[in-house]
């Protein structure tokens, strides 16, 4: 049976789901999974030990990944990956960085956003922003490197207790042609856009910047993150990295709300994958109707503080 | 420095409805619109600015493509490219090939930045810059929103999933551009008029060393699972019920 590998996604000494949600991936591949964690101390491979299904933790601590340098990790990670047939890393920001410097090494092609496993070497993955859907089949003499999306697959459960193996770094050169400098988390206190389970998002029919507020007030009431579509954004009323589409922020929360927009072909590519999509928009003609699960015709400024009120 | 090579991708229009081909060997490209993938669109444009302040002499615009990536490679020089160079090759191909395909280029051109977009909007794939950095053994800087050249290093802001993390790298470097980094200029006539006259070198696949072949396989292209159709309902009341009926509201 195959070999698998994960590399763990950190952040600030937690564990990050999308580690787990990799490992979900993984068991459709094979039963023989290992993550590997590249951390400066022994804090995240506890973490990681826990995840359903895992056999063991490489665990490599080591100055050099004080902070997740792709040019630093790579060969690291290419190097163990020489006894394993499968290395897959979440399709998050740290993924997307990392897994290419190690197609490169390996000199494997990358396999980009697994969004099911239909066989040990035959996987679908969104093309066009989710407008088509490719099946690709990886060949049978070749190691299976990708990246795995996160919405696709679930979190496992914590019930478990890998072995944790301490390994030693592998004499390999480690750059130093990259300083890092800090990150500067958002301040908003609302739920990132593409992990919020609930996103309100406004259009050009919200009209200004200061009509976005009611949006605000209603994603607080909800818990929710805030997006908008691309002409929103055009016309200056958000900033953007508010933006969503395919251009934009793809995501795909349980709940969306359209609000005012009229349903462009590049918003929609954004929300595709989203669970419920409740459009509001005075205009029945409009196109967001056509995918929307939930369609109301109405004024927003009559609609929304209704809604607000109305949520306990 | 002198030279900064941006890398440009021909792909379907952003605004074109993606219509899947019946016998699911690709999506139909026959008369639909085509232009530069809009993330490469803003590394052309980051790299004029560059050149604009006065930190690089040239800006040379690559794409591998067929022979038609030349009407995109001319919509960049009429943008402010100096000289484009093709790659002709009209089979899709990997990124893995395409960055090895670049990595000539480089080595040739010797460029003090590679500027691309962190994806292309066709296959989503998201790899060459990476490897074409760790081909070069150059550092990387990923879906950077903010750059500043100060002579051999960069200093870019980068937008990832925890906010936006500064890194400081070395020149040579690959940088890739998220949306927030700027707005790219409109083209004017008199400049397509004159973007004729720039050089566009053309070079055949087949006279590269790369190796063109790929090992992961395109089985079929199917459209996406259809949504079921939705209601209408009339005022938030029955908008409550209605999610509550899917267990969204308590």
């Amino acid at each position: 049976m195959s070999k698998v590998l994960i590399v763990a996604d950190h952040f600030d000494g937690s564990l990050l789901t999308s580690t787990s949600k990799a490992v979900n991936c993984a068991t459709e591949i094979s039963e023989d999974i290992d993550i590997l964690v590249l951390e400066k101390d022994s804090i995240i491979s506890p973490q990681a030990s826990k995840i359903d299904s895992v056999k063991n933790v490489l665990s490599i601590s080591d100055e050099a990944f004080e902070h997740p340098i792709a040019s630093s990790m790579a060969p690291v990670v290419a190097e163990i990956a020489n006894d394993y047939d499968c290395i897959l890393l979440p399709s998050t920001t740290f993924g997307r960085d990392l897994a290419p410097r190690i197609s490169a090494i390996l000199d494997v092609n990358q396999v980009t956003d697994i969004m099911s496993v239909e066989g040990p070497r035959l996987f679908k993955r969104p093309i066009y922003a989710g407008n088509a859907i490719q099946t690709i089949k990886v060949a049978e003499d070749k190691k299976i490197l990708a990246t795995v999306r996160t919405a696709s697959f679930k979190e496992l459960g914590n019930s478990n207790n890998a072995n944790v193996i301490d390994t030693d770094m592998p004499t390999v050169e480690i750059p130093s042609h990259t300083k890092y400098g800090g990150v500067q988390s958002e301040k908003t206190e609302r739920p990132d856009l593409q992990v919020a389970s609930t996103v309100i998002s406004g259009g050009r029919g919200v009209g200004s910047a200061e009509n976005f507020e009611l949006l605000y007030e209603l994603a607080d009431k909800l818990g929710a993150s805030v997006g908008a579509s691309r002409a929103a954004v055009d016309a200056g009323f958000v900033p953007n990295d508010m933006q969503v589409g395919q251009t934009g922020k793809i995501i795909a929360p349980e709940l969306y709300f359209a609000l005012g927009i009229s349903g462009a072909i590049q918003h929609i590519a954004g929300i595709k994958d989203a669970g419920t999509i409740v459009a509001v928009n005075k205009d029945a003609d409009a196109p967001i109707f056509e995918i929307a699960d939930i369609g109301i015709v109405a004024d927003l400024f009559e609609f929304i503080p209704e809604l607000i009120s109305k949520i306990d | 420095m002198e030279k900064i090579l941006v890398c440009i991708k021909r792909v379907i229009d952003y605004n074109v409805k993606i219509r899947v081909k019946p016998d699911e060997t690709g999506v139909v490209t026959e008369g639909v619109k085509m232009s530069i993938n809009p993330f490469d669109e803003i590394a052309l444009e980051e790299a004029l600015r560059i050149k604009e302040s006065g930190d690089a002499s040239e800006v040379i615009v690559v794409s591998i493509g067929p022979d038609d990536s030349q009407q995109q490679l001319r919509t960049g020089l009429a943008m402010g490219a100096d000289r484009a160079v093709l790659i002709k090759h009209d089979e899709e191909i990997e990124p893995l090939t395409v960055a090895k395909a670049l990595s000539e280029i480089v080595e040739k051109e010797k460029p003090g930045l590679i500027l691309m977009g962190k994806q292309a909007i066709d296959d989503d794939c998201s790899q060459t810059g990476q490897i074409l950095a760790q081909l070069c053994s150059i550092p990387q800087a990923t879906f950077v929103s903010q750059v500043s050249i100060d002579g051999d290093t960069a200093t870019v802001v980068r937008e990832i999933d925890q906010g936006l993390e500064t890194l400081e790298i070395d020149l040579p470097a690959i940088i890739t551009t998220d949306l927030r980094l700027n707005e790219p200029r409109y083209v004017k006539l008199p400049d397509i008029m004159k973007a004729k006259k720039k050089t566009l070198d053309v070079i055949e696949s087949s006279e590269m060393e790369t190796d063109f072949s790929s090992s992961i396989e395109v089985i079929s292209v199917t459209p996406p699972p259809p949504r079921e159709s939705g209601v209408m309902v009339e005022d938030v009341d029955q908008l409550f019920t209605a999610l509550k009926e899917k267990g969204l509201m308590s």
